[in-house]
Formats: structure tokens, C-alpha cells, sequence
């Protein structure tokens, strides 16, 4: 069952959403927000595809397997914890750095957990979405 | 000393990561995998050495000072339970070298075993209460994936009640946790052990108690709460199956040992007293279970019911000598029970079936195998010298000294009874001639990758039994611990 | 208003046990996620229902200038959300998996792993 309306709608979709999510994902530090809806947001992004298209699909725009994502994700959110080991502090001290950036502000660790937590939830989702759907 | 209570969380997840990032690398997974493992128990026997000179250690996680923020705290029995996970973990991981199939390794079996042990360490590490219940979350939902993992019907039709049985502990398990804040308003459990004591009406903290009772309860599959574990667990891959029947149950006792001797020692008489019945009848009905069955796996799932009766006897009688008693008999559980359901792969592996009919002629076809089964297989009934023999022993004398003689008795008769199970798995598999049509021809491929686990830990549970006085001296200084929780309450909340 | 939620999580929880005893697995599972749902009210409600404003320190300050809420309940249940998510996730994979194996959705019928 393919849609003419859908599958068009999709397309210009995928990348607002996108979009959505980041912005989602870099709010989230002060404000409502965060690495969880975000990757929820982006998730769903291609979660539309799969059902406006199929979910090979999906899967080519992907461009990546999303298990590959989960662990990235992981791998993101230790390396935000070991930073401040690293500087003998205890494990995952949040450590910001002292220059600020234009939009983001001061960049920490926490940003990067939060980074993490968005990779692993699309991955996640979508892991479990596609297999839904395929079986 | 931040790093080394830390290591054993980062250890598996590291290796977690680095094995699902080489996915498309079999052999680089394979290896990741035994090496992760064998960092893990380096790690864990570090800091059970370290704890052991140095006395209780406690990280503050992201430096949140306790109450506020997570704390890692880890006395002499977190440290021991570590090393038997870093232990069992390399076991397994090394087993599964020689026996997971491809289908399964690809679809991400390595790092789930990882995640799933962190989950085990990260649960023996917290010192939060809810902290506690997302370790278990992320040990259940690896174990969930693993359980189902493969798609065949019996593993599917497990894996649903093991997911039900196990999603409704964890809904109690939360609503305990929730309704603790609500009465003491703090989550960290050694502030929780203060303010327990001031709560206005303790009818309520008994309360609770039964609730996170019967939320642990189903985990460690005790007495009426324990059907989970014999539809499920001789399902899934005899390496997987054997993780579990070493770790999982066994995270259970130390969570009902945990907050049974840290929190909730306000009313002894009713609650130590009721968790000495349920021992009782844990151990009854989980034998009488065993005597049941007819396939090897499903009579040592059995057994594991009949065995968590033990630890939490030592729990229930509360006495230094019986909580020592507790930490041995887990400590010999856990190498024990992995072990005899590593031996159950490698019958089924030569035999090509797990029904005591369908197998036979082991003992003259392969006389190592045999004895490799006897050792763990008396240990787990108690016969001396070996490790079971004086971790019944320890309960039993500790029994005798608080005037329990019923539960004494209970544990004798389940002791014979273990015994008449082991024999009856001898003469089918190891005694009785092979049955005629079973002339399967065995693959030997990989055989010595999943003889060498099972030989190690046979070893080490004779070794444990020649020499006991040394883990004997660990116990008891670990139930002393548990017993006097001040030095742990001014360890977590005192200075830094 | 404590009244109104806890016969709300009496409910969700009679509910949730409710279908759980149904002999279907779809059932099964919308029973667990009613049961979830439930903790999560109980640990709001119990968490002391109060009007607040969040719990920040102006900069400069050393305590709240007016009453706060306590933002620990609400940050078990996110937790207890998120991991409530990927489980039933897992558990909806599950029992797709399980009627395409098994061929039916009743209960009744999954007994092998029981009888072997």
C-alpha cells in the first residue's frame, strides 16, 4: 500500500524532522528537550519512511545499520564519563569548557552524554521498529 | 581509589561497545569477547583484594556527594559476588567460543553476554536503591533479548513467561521503591538504613518490607513465586542457560541479603522468621520439583529453586555463622550450577539430546567426562570433601546454635534428596548403556574449547573443598560486615 | 486530589491484573504496561503532591525563594518511563514472534516448555 501523498510528504519530512531533532537534542540542556526525544523525534523520521516506502528503503537512506548506532552511542556516552577520570576526577563529573560557543554556549560532558543517549535511541527504535516490520 | 569500583561497569561495557562495532568481524568479536571476560574478573579480583586491605570503598558518582547523587559503594560480599560474575563470565564467554552457533553470534549474542554482565556488576556495586532497580532492568532486558534469541518455539514460549513473571517483579519492585521515598524520603540505601530507624509508624517499613520480599522473591525464584524458572531456563543455548542458572537467580539473594540486613532489621522476628519458612519450602518443593523431570537441564533448573532455599536459610536465621554460611554456599553455588549445566551442553552436544531415555553409555565412551560430572554433581549434594559439603555444613551448625532444628532437618533430608537426583542423572547418562538407536555420529568440533571451562571450575570446587578455610575466613568477615552496617553507613555518608 | 489518584492507581492496577489473567498474549502484554503505569502514579502521588516552582537556586542565592517541587519523583518516573519504553518495545517483538512460531495467541496452547 503505497501513497502517493504520503510517500511525497515523506521525503520533505525527513529532513525538517530531522532538524527537529537536533534542535530537540541541543535544547535539552536547560530546557525541555533532550537526547531521548530527540532520538524519539529522529526515530520516527525514519520510521515514516519505512511505512511511506518499505523498509529497505529506509534502511539504504539510513545509510547505516542501526545496531552500529547503538553501540556508537555507547561508545559516546562511556567517553563522556571517562573524560573526568581522565582528570582524577570521579566518574562522570561534568566538566564544561571555558570557551563559549556562538548558539551552543559553554560545551560540556553532559552534552556529550546527551549525544549518546540520541544515537542509542534511534538506534534502539529503530532496531526493534525494522524487525517489526519486516517479519 | 575511584577507578578501581568504576572498572568493573566499564570493563563489560567497553567491551560491549568494541564487540558490536567489529560485528562484521566474527573472529574479532569472538576474541573481544574472551578478553573482555578475562579483564572483568582481573578487575573484580583487584578490587576484591583492594576492599579486603583497605576495608569498604565507595565512589560518588558524577562527585554528587551521598545522599544526593548515585553512589558505587562496595564491601567484602559486593567484591566477592564481583569476582564469581568476572569468573562466570569467562567461563561462558570462553564456552561459547567453542558451541554458540553463527546465526546467534551474528545477531549480536557478545554483546549482549557484556551488557548483561555489567547489569549483574552494576547490581552488586549500587549503593541506591533505585540505582538497584536499573541494574536489574538492564540485566533483564539483555537477558530477555538472549532468552528469545534464536527464535525456536520452546525458547519463544520460555521467554514469555520469563518476561511476564519477570516485568511484574520489576512493576512491584518500583512501586516498593517509590512508596520507600515516600515514607523515608532518600533513595540512598545506606541513609535509607538511618532513616528507617525514625520512621513514626514501623508497621509500615514491615509493610514494605514483604513488598520488596516478594519483588525479590520473583527474581530469585523462592518458594511460591519460582515457576518461572523451570519453564524457561533449559530453553535457550546451553551457554546462555548456564549464565543464567550461575548469576541471575543469585543477584536475586544478594538484593533479599542486602536490604534484609541493611534496611529492613526493624522487626527480626517477623520478617527473618517468615524468610526461614519460605527457605524451608523452597528447598522442599524445588527437590521434590527435580525428582519429577526427565531431562537433564530441566532437573538441574529444578535445583537451582531447591538450592536459593539454602542462602536465604542463612539469611533467616541471622546469625554471623549462618550469613557466612549464605555467602560460601552462593560462592559454591554459583561455580557448581554453571558448571553441571556446562556438562549438560557437552552430553547434548555428543549424545545429540537432553532426555535422560534418549542418552546413555557416557561413563565407557568418555570415563573424563564422568568424573568431570561427579565433582560438581556431590558438591551440589554435600558430600566431603568438597565445596558443598562445608557449605551445608556451615548453615547446618549455625542451625543448631539458634535452636532451629525443623530447618536442620528440612536441610538434611533435601541433602539425600539432591543426592538421589544426581545418582539418577549418573545412571541414565553416564551408566545405563547407551540406548541402541543413539548412534548418532558426535561432532567433536570444538569439543576441548568446552571441556577446558568445565574442567577449571570442576578444579576450582575441589580445590574450595580441600582448602575452604581461606573462602571460609572471606565469608565470615563478609557476614560481619553485614551484620554491623554502621561501618558501611559511615563510609557512604560520612567524610570523603 | 490524593483520594482521586489513588483510586485511579487501584484501578489501573485491577485493570492491569485483569487482562494478565486473560488467555491472550496481546492481552498479556497491555496488562503489564496498565501495571507499569500504575507504579509510576503511585510514585507520583506518593511523592508528595505539591504546587512548586523547580528546584533552582536563582545565581547568587543559597536557598529557593519560594516552595519547590521535589524533582526526584518526577526523575524516577522519566527513568522508570524510558525503561518501561524498550521493554514493552522488547515484549510487543516478542509475542509477534512467539504467534508466528507458535501459531496462536492463547496461552493455553504454549505449555511445552511446562510438560517436556
Amino acid at each position: 500500500m503505497t501513497s502517493l501523498i504520503l510517500s511525497t510528504a515523506a521525503r520533505y519530512m525527513l529532513p525538517l524532522l530531522l532538524l527537529f531533532s537536533v534542535f530537540l537534542l541541543l535544547r535539552g540542556h536547560n530546557e525541555p528537550g533532550g537526547g531521548f526525544v530527540g532520538g524519539l523525534v529522529a526515530a520516527a523520521a525514519f520510521s515514516l519512511y519505512a511505512i511511506a516506502y518499505d523498509v529497505a528503503t529506509a534502511r539504504r537512506v539510513l545509510g547505516i545499520d542501526p545496531r552500529f548506532l547503538i553501540g556508537l552511542g555507547l561508545l559516546v556516552a562511556l567517553g563522556s564519563g571517562v573524560v573526568s577520570l581522565a582528570q582524577g576526577l570521579p566518574f562522570m563529573t561534568g566538566l564544561w569548557s571555558e570557551y563559549a560557543w556562538p548558539i551552543l554556549g559553554k560545551v560540556g560532558t553532559p552534552l556529550l552524554f546527551d549525544i549518546g543517549v540520541y544515537l542509542v535511541v534511534i538506534g534502539v527504535t529503530l532496531t526493534i521498529i525494522f524487525a517489526l516490520a519486516e517479519a | 581509589m575511584n577507578l578501581i569500583l568504576v572498572l568493573p561497569l566499564i570493563v563489560p561495557l567497553a567491551t560491549a561497545i568494541l564487540t558490536v562495532l567489529a560485528g562484521r568481524w566474527r573472529w574479532a568479536q569472538r576474541w573481544l569477547s574472551a578478553l573482555g571476560a578475562a579483564a572483568l574478573l582481573a578487575a573484580a579480583l583487584a578490587l576484591l583484594e583492594f576492599v579486603r586491605r583497605e576495608g569498604i570503598q565507595v565512589a560518588y558518582i558524577g562527585n554528587w556527594p551521598a545522599p544526593y547523587g548515585i553512589t558505587l559503594a562496595a564491601d567484602l560480599f559486593s567484591a566477592i559476588m564481583l569476582v564469581l560474575a568476572g569468573l562466570m563470565g569467562l567461563a561462558v564467554a570462553v564456552y561459547s567460543l567453542a558451541s554458540m552457533d553463527p546465526a546467534r553470534e551474528r545477531f549480536g549474542y557478545y554483546p549482549l553476554l557484556h551488557i548483561l554482565l555489567m547489569g549483574v556488576c552494576g547490581a552488586f556495586l549500587t549503593g541506591d536503591i533505585f540505582n538497584l532497580y536499573v541494574w536489574f532492568e538492564v540485566m533483564l532486558v539483555s537477558s530477555f533479548v538472549l532468552v528469545a534469541l534464536g527464535g525456536e518455539r520452546a525458547q519463544l514460549e520460555g521467554a514469555i513467561k520469563y518476561v511476564t513473571l519477570n516485568l511484574m517483579s520489576s512493576a512491584l519492585f518500583l512501586a516498593a521503591v517509590g512508596s520507600l521515598y515516600g515514607v523515608a524520603g532518600t533513595l540512598n540505601m545506606a541513609d535509607l538504613a538511618v532513616q528507617l530507624h525514625q520512621v513514626a509508624q514501623p508497621g509500615l517499613v514491615t509493610t514494605l518490607s514483604i513488598l520488596f520480599l516478594v519483588a525479590f522473591g520473583i527474581k530469585s525464584a523462592i518458594f511460591p513465586l519460582f515457576f518461572w524458572l523451570p519453564a524457561s531456563y533449559h530453553t535457550p543455548p546451553v551457554a546462555v542457560s548456564a549464565i543464567f542458572a550461575g548469576l541471575l537467580t543469585k543477584v536475586g539473594v544478594y538484593a533479599l541479603i542486602r536490604v534484609f540486613t541493611l534496611l529492613f532489621v526493624q522487626d527480626v522476628a517477623f520478617t527473618h522468621t517468615l524468610i526461614l519458612i519460605l527457605a524451608g519450602l523452597t528447598m522442599v518443593t524445588g527437590v521434590l520439583g527435580a525428582v519429577a523431570q526427565n531431562s537433564f537441564r530441566r532437573i538441574l533448573s529444578f535445583h537451582i529453586v531447591s538450592q536459593i532455599g539454602y542462602m536465604i536459610m542463612g539469611l533467616g536465621l541471622f546469625t554471623p555463622l549462618a550469613l557466612a554460611g549464605s555467602v560460601f554456599y552462593i560462592a559454591h553455588h554459583i561455580i557448581v550450577k554453571t558448571n553441571l549445566f556446562l556438562i549438560s551442553g557437552v552430553t547434548q552436544r555428543l549424545g545429540g539430546s537432553d532426555y535422560l531415555k534418549k542418552l546413555g553409555g557416557f561413563y565407557a565412551a568418555y570415563p573424563g567426562l564422568g568424573v568431570l560430572f561427579l565433582i560438581p554433581a556431590l558438591s551440589l549434594a554435600g558430600i566431603p570433601p568438597l565445596s558443598g559439603f562445608w557449605a551445608k555444613l556451615t548453615l547446618i551448625v549455625a542451625g543448631l546454635d539458634t535452636g532451629q532444628y525443623a530447618i536442620v532437618a528440612v536441610a538434611l533430608g533435601v541433602s539425600l534428596l539432591t543426592l538421589f537426583s544426581m545418582t539418577k542423572i549418573w545412571g541414565e547418562v553416564f551408566w545405563k548403556p547407551a540406548p541402541a538407536r543413539a548412534a548418532l555420529p558426535a561432532s567433536q568440533v570444538g569439543l576441548a574449547g568446552m571441556i577446558l571451562p568445565i574442567a577449571v571450575l570442576a578444579l576450582l570446587t575441589l580445590s574450595i573443598g580441600l582448602l575452604a578455610e581461606p573462602l571460609l575466613a572471606l565469608s565470615t568477615a563478609a557476614a560481619e560486615q553485614l551484620l554491623n552496617p554502621a561501618a558501611y553507613i559511615q563510609t557512604v555518608l560520612g567524610g570523603r | 486530589m490524593e483520594t482521586f489518584l489513588a483510586f485511579v492507581i487501584g484501578g489501573l492496577y485491577a485493570a492491569g491484573l485483569y487482562m494478565m489473567m486473560r488467555r491472550s498474549i496481546v492481552k498479556l502484554i497491555i496488562g503489564l504496561s496498565l501495571l507499569a503505569h500504575a507504579a509510576n502514579l503511585l510514585i507520583f502521588t506518593l511523592g508528595r503532591l505539591t504546587r512548586g516552582e523547580p528546584a533552582l537556586i536563582p545565581p547568587g542565592g543559597i536557598r529557593p525563594e519560594r516552595p519547590i517541587a521535589d524533582p526526584l519523583p518526577q526523575a524516577l518516573i522519566l527513568t522508570a518511563i524510558v525503561i518501561g519504553f524498550g521493554v514493552q518495545a522488547f515484549a510487543v517483538v516478542l509475542i509477534k514472534r512467539a504467534y508466528q512460531t507458535v501459531g496462536t495467541d492463547d496461552l493455553d496452547d504454549m505449555k511445552s516448555t511446562d510438560t517436556g
